[in-house]
């Protein structure tokens, strides 16, 4: 069974992020040449310090890129982007309802459709029980998908995630990655997702972008050949998963290592 | 059950301390420690008490001050929470009025009494003025500080998401400062009365701080104390109010206490 893909298509040229200026210039990317197609799901791993949220936040419209072209083509969606942040990022002061709902309150979506959609968006994460509920009374693993039903609620043609289940416990996590999965599968969307988990970015991804640090630049991109639809346990105990895994991290164990050689110095 | 004794013994704790003193100051009294013309005894006061509100004349005090704390309250404290929102939205609006602030706040506010006299004359608007005034600076501050301080990740979500100018002042900002704006109500709740009542000594014929100053030239001293007790019960129950609205406002912040 295929994934019918859609989304937002990303060109990325010559990318090229400096953060202060002078002396104390510090470059977060350099030369970031990236191009992802409607509805592929990539995912960046790289050691921290490696710019990969730098760059997504630019492909939010958060952050500017310093030089170099970033064409995101969108036509047709309404809303670009949604971003989902490591740190759920729900408005404590807001119900759950309220907070998956923002997204179309803010871009004054009729109340009948708002009413539907947030509906629809709650029932998919699981969350319905909880609409009146506040975030502080929600577990980690809760908090985050409102923040996953927040960003799908808008419709956008691409997802960016930073990190989203880094503060999960790993069960918590298995649970929603496998949830992400399916929710992908239906959707076909473009996903940019960074983790600094490469098992992660196999189970998840199409495509797992390495990248250095100091500054950021893209070391190696790795196709991921497992099909869809995905059993992510099943996946992960595969003999092709292991091989992929050491493979990585192979290329990512000299970054890591050169990373704390300098944190040392 | 082991609770909810635990519960009752904490509220009886509670009320020994205010208790046992009123006892031990009506004993010493009673004893003829001090003359009762100069201190007069719980029970003295109790009955000046009583005395004041049958003729009405506690009430009629009761409420001129409760009028003029209220509108000063509400016209001091919705432009400092404005203002201060706007302040921590935009750099050039806090540099324009950082000097201001640090330069007024810390002037004692009573002294600015007989220049609001001058403009407002002697009758409730001056009074109303002196509130305002008082209340306005630990609300705009402590609203700042709040609203300076919420956490970078909700301006990113409010910005990806879309979030207008308006929405973001009216759903993130203001809430996002609303539990450092309760802490500066309740400063101001404490102000209000206390720049009140000294300004009601001196230019004003009705108000609980014009009863406590006339008593005490009438060497009234009973009276006194009713004037002083009642500012104190006006004071306690403003906090409580205050202390329930934020409970029902505030919720993710009081149910973590």
């Amino acid at each position: 069974m295929g994934v019918e893909r859609r989304g937002a298509a990303i060109e990325i040229a010559q990318l090229r992020k400096v953060y202060g200026n002078g002396a104390d210039a510090v470059v977060a990317l350099d030369d970031i040449d990236l191009r992802v197609a409607p509805g592929e799901f990539l995912c960046i791993v790289g050691p921290s310090g490696c710019g990969k949220s730098t760059l997504l936040r630019i492909l939010a419209g958060l952050d500017r890129q310093s030089s170099g072209r970033l064409d995101i083509q969108a036509a047709g969606w309404a809303v670009s982007n949604a971003m989902v942040f490591q740190d759920s990022g729900l408005f404590p002061w807001m119900s759950v309802e309220k907070n998956v709902g923002f997204g179309l309150f803010t871009r004054g979506v009729p109340a009948a459709e708002h009413a539907a959609r947030v509906e629809a968006a709650l029932k998919l994460v699981g969350l319905t029980r909880f609409r009146h509920h506040y975030p502080h009374q929600l577990s980690g693993g809760m908090r985050q998908r409102g923040a996953i039903a927040r960003a799908f609620v808008t419709d956008p043609a691409m997802l960016l995630m930073d990190e989203p289940f880094a503060a999960l416990d790993a069960q918590n996590r298995a649970i929603l990655q496998a949830e992400l999965v399916r929710l992908w599968e239906e959707t076909g969307k473009t996903v940019v997702y960074i983790t600094h988990s490469i098992e992660e970015a196999l189970l998840l991804g199409d495509r797992t972008v390495v990248m250095t640090a100091h500054p950021g630049r893209i070391k190696e991109i790795i196709d991921v050949p497992f099909a869809h639809p995905r059993n992510l346990m099943a996946l992960s105990a595969s003999a092709e998963f292991g091989r992929l895994k050491l493979d990585i991290w192979r290329l990512l164990e000299d970054e890591v290592n050169r990373a704390r050689a300098e944190l040392e110095q | 059950m082991a609770e909810s004794s635990a519960k009752w013994r904490e509220r009886l704790l509670y009320l020994i301390s205010p208790i046992g003193l009123l006892l031990v100051w009506q004993i010493l009294v009673e004893l003829g420690f001090g003359d009762r013309r100069f201190i007069p005894t719980p029970s003295d006061i109790a009955l000046r008490f009583w005395q004041l509100s049958v003729s009405g004349e506690l009430a009629t005090n009761t409420l001129a001050t409760l009028w003029r704390v209220f509108a000063g309250f509400v016209i001091g404290v919705v432009p400092a929470i404005a203002v201060g929102l706007v302040m921590a939205m935009f750099r050039p609006v806090r540099i324009f009025f950082d000097p201001l602030i640090a330069a007024l706040f810390p002037i004692p506010k009573v002294a600015l009494m007989p220049l609001l006299l001058l403009a407002f004359g002697f009758g409730d608007a001056s009074k109303i003025a002196l509130v305002a005034i008082g209340v306005f600076f630990p609300v705009i501050v402590n609203t700042y500080a709040g609203a300076a301080n919420i956490e970078k990740i909700y301006w990113d979500v409010s910005r990806n998401y879309g979030a207008s100018l308006w929405v973001m002042f009216s759903r993130i900002v203001f809430f996002g400062a609303l539990p450092m704006i309760f802490a500066g109500l309740r400063i101001a709740v404490a102000v209000a009365f206390i720049v009140l009542v000294a300004a009601e000594f001196v230019s004003t014929k009705v108000g609980i701080g014009y009863m406590i100053w006339n008593s005490w030239e009438l060497l009234q001293v009973d009276s006194m104390f009713v004037g002083i007790v009642v500012i104190g019960l006006l004071g306690l129950v403003a906090s409580a109010l205050l202390a329930e609205l934020e409970h029902k406002v505030v919720p993710w912040k009081s149910d973590a206490n």
